[in-house]
């Protein structure tokens, strides 16, 4: 599959339509856009037009850029099951800030137009710890808003954190960044205008791992998955599994649904000893999936099931030891040793590395390029207006990143990015310390996804 | 369908959970019956016993040496909050109580994570407990069956200090009556700061034993603190035996339901204590008035 063409010529998004005509349009469209927009339109009418320049002011336009700087609310878990993770994200954030602050060459090659800082401002990054929860993380975005007047919020690390910042930037008008997010849903039933996804997904880590396992591994075989308890772990191993059963005729002998943040997975662990599965796939996720899969070796279950990671964990090698992932397939978005295939993933490790002391996980390297993608995007557009800069999204033009060309598709807001496809190394094969896997392949994006209506994205509003 | 290998198995899954739950919540039970302090820190203390532990195996490379320093540690710092902050509240009002036991869990928590970071770590068993052992209905990890036996006999040495020693004997009467046991002419401060810390101990003890299994992180005590408290409920509030039963009651429900829909399991263990507090305020073997 092909970028369609339509987002290279236009449709409501192209450049030549005035903002103003642009206005008209959403509000004519407006009516059937539902609630959403209402608490956006009702706000509008009590602020002078005075302030305005071209448009009425909208979300935290334009007074959250008419200073020297402009803010960026990240909440990230800094506590928790996803901690290691989240911590890993926030230095791909700052070190994505710090680039556009200088001008760094790196973030030159992916947004040209970023001289130090983005529009003559400095870009500040404001953390808070979600705790991967999503009323902590709304709340304080909400506050983030209020007091610093963000223009642009990210961080999840559960999905269930995205969709509900999904819906409160939809409702706030201010965008958007996900972060990890590995749901179906996050650009799917629950996308937004004001959200943008870069990472890959239950979809197309499926569609990526899918065929490398029936290869690997042949088909008629029997899984068992564990699977963590919300909008994640249930769409990926339903994407996951829908692929084997189908293309593969595997039978799934058990599926074991753990709460997030579980410890001691032993009784979960018994029913899949118990079930005569041959393949052990863990949809778990930060230390749970550490947790897991240290235990399933306890158990016995590894290695007598072979284990499979469909969709991967940032430092499960690190935390869990590479005695436990040696030959273990895994579908990630980036892993470090791509610096010998990509020009800017080789400057990105190496910026990283200098200032963090180890080789950046997927999480920042995610965290960097979607920051990255969001100043080029503003750039280009020249401007803060909320939608001018999504308009620039949808506009769906490639641009390069730590894993070749990528762009966005304007109907779901989903980053076309390829999936990595890794095994993990046995000790005595591990060239230094932090060499942990191997990459197997590169899979082009777009052949994995779904088609943007396929779970059911409608975008709402601009304004 | 019931699948009875998988029947066993869990039933001795929940076995060595109840043991553990067992041992934590006599902690927390003889804390609040003596000292009438609901300890919210209790899971902090958990977790320090396994940091600490974790610290001295770094060092020393000993398991041996860890679950001594892990508990040896967690007495320490039971004594002095006992000493230092807790004594301060015993005239206060029970919300005072909660409010400067659950802000000094989170002081622990985040004084670990700013040292530790907040990676999991790993205190490996050792090394004649490495593997699995067959039992003939299962596999079962070889470190879980002796963390049955390690967590046995720290019940059993509790019940012989509470049982057979002068103290255990004055801690039982300050759980009945507290005022008379200072009207007796025995110093209650000294005996409140000593339960404090055999109750942190045993918390902290269970964390480091506890932590092959699980691996250990700053907030590992915060799921155990619940079950602690469940246990407490079902059991009887300053009851050891009670704490005792309702572990392994506590440890076969989460097991049992886990086999049909691991979904239920906490639901099954909140119905058993609304059940407990309907029929049996007091909890199963506790005194009525003492809830």
């Amino acid at each position: 599959m092909t970028k369609p063409d339509v987002t290279k010529n236009g449709g409501p998004a192209a450049d030549g339509l005035s903002r103003r005509n642009l206005l008209r349009q959403a509000a004519a469209t407006g009516a059937g856009i539902g609630a959403f927009s209402m608490g956006g339109a009702g706000n509008i009418q009590f602020i002078p037009a005075a302030l305005a320049q071209n448009e009425p002011p909208m979300g935290t336009w334009p007074a959250g850029s008419q200073g020297p700087t402009v803010s960026i609310g990240a909440t990230v878990p800094l506590t928790g099951t996803y901690a290691a993770s989240g911590s890993d994200e926030s230095k791909g954030m700052q070190l994505a800030v710090d680039h556009i602050n200088e001008g760094h060459p790196l973030i030159k090659k992916i947004a040209p137009k970023v001289t130090k800082g983005l529009l003559g401002k400095q870009v500040k990054l404001l953390v808070a710890d979600s705790a991967a929860k999503p009323n902590e993380a709304v709340q304080a975005q909400q506050t983030f808003i209020n007091q610093n007047k963000i223009i642009l919020m990210t961080g999840s690390t559960s999905s269930a954190v995205a969709v509900a910042l999904n819906h409160f930037a939809e409702r706030e008008k201010v965008l958007y960044v996900t972060a990890i997010t590995g749901s179906n849903d996050t650009t799917g039933k629950d996308c937004v205008r004001y959200s943008f996804r870069q990472n890959f997904y239950g979809q197309t880590a499926a569609a990526a791992i899918g065929p490398v396992l029936l290869k690997q591994f042949g088909k008629n075989r029997k899984s068992a998955f564990m699977t963590p308890d919300y909008t994640y772990g249930h769409t990926v191993t339903k994407s996951v599994n829908d692929y084997l059963t189908q293309h593969g005729g595997w039978t799934m002998v058990t599926n074991q649904v753990s709460p997030l943040g579980t410890q001691d997975f032993s009784q979960y662990l018994t029913n899949i000893a118990n079930s005569g599965a041959e393949f052990l796939l863990n949809v778990n996720w930060g230390r749970d999936a550490v947790l897991s899969i240290q235990q399933a070796k306890q158990f016995g279950i590894i290695p007598k099931m072979t284990l499979i990671v469909p969709y991967q964990t940032p430092f499960l090698a690190k935390e869990a030891g590479p005695e436990l992932t040696a030959g273990v397939y895994a579908a990630t978005d980036f892993w470090w040793t791509l610096e010998d295939k990509y020009p800017l993933a080789k400057m990105f490790v190496e910026a990283f590395d200098k200032k963090y002391g180890y080789k950046p996980e997927w999480g920042a390297n995610n965290s960097y390029m979607q920051f990255a993608a969001w100043a080029r995007m503003v750039s280009e557009a020249g401007s803060f207006y909320p939608p001018d800069i999504i308009k620039q999204y949808e506009k769906g033009e490639t641009f390069p990143s730590t894993v070749g060309d990528v762009h966005f598709r304007p109907e779901d807001h989903q980053a076309v990015h390829p999936v990595i496809i890794v095994r993990g190394k046995k000790p005595s094969d591990m060239k230094n310390k932090e060499d942990y896997w191997e990459v197997l392949e590169v899979l082009p994006g777009a052949p994995l996804m779904q088609t943007p209506d396929a779970f059911g994205c409608k975008l709402g509003a601009y304004t | 369908m019931i699948n009875w290998a998988n029947f066993i198995s869990q039933c001795f899954n929940g076995l060595v959970l109840g043991a553990l739950l067992a041992l934590i919540s006599s902690g927390l039970t003889i804390i609040y019956g003596t000292l009438g302090v609901l300890n919210l820190a209790h899971g902090a203390m958990f977790m320090l016993g396994g940091y600490a532990g974790w610290v001295a195996y770094s060092y020393t490379g000993s398991f041996i040496v860890a679950v001594i320093a892990g508990s040896m540690f967690v007495l320490v710092v039971g004594v002095v909050t006992e000493r230092v902050i807790i004594r301060s509240f015993y005239a206060r009002t029970p919300e005072d109580q909660l409010l400067v036991t659950f802000g000094l869990g989170i002081v622990f928590v985040e004084t670990v994570r700013f040292f530790f970071g907040s990676l999991s770590k790993m205190v490996p068993p050792p090394p004649g407990l490495v593997g699995i052992t067959p039992l003939g209905f299962m596999f079962y990890p070889t470190y879980r069956l002796a963390l049955l036996a390690i967590v046995a006999a720290a019940l059993l040495a509790l019940y012989v200090v509470l049982y057979r020693t002068r103290i255990g004997m004055i801690v039982r009467a300050g759980i009945e009556d507290a005022v008379m046991v200072g009207s007796l002419g025995i110093d209650v401060y000294k005996v409140f700061m000593l339960v404090f810390g055999i109750g942190a101990m045993a918390a902290g003890f269970a964390g480091i034993v506890n932590a092959p299994v699980v691996s250990i992180a700053p907030d590992v005590g915060e799921a155990i603190l619940v079950q602690t408290f469940v246990v407490v409920v079902i059991g009887g509030v300053g009851s050891f035996p009670g704490a005792v039963l309702g572990g392994l009651i506590a440890g076969e429900i989460i097991s049992i339901t886990s086999m049909f829909d691991p979904g239920y399991s906490y639901v099954m263990l909140f119905v058993a204590m609304t059940l407990v507090l309907v029929l049996r305020p007091y909890g199963l073997l506790g005194t009525a008035g003492r809830e």
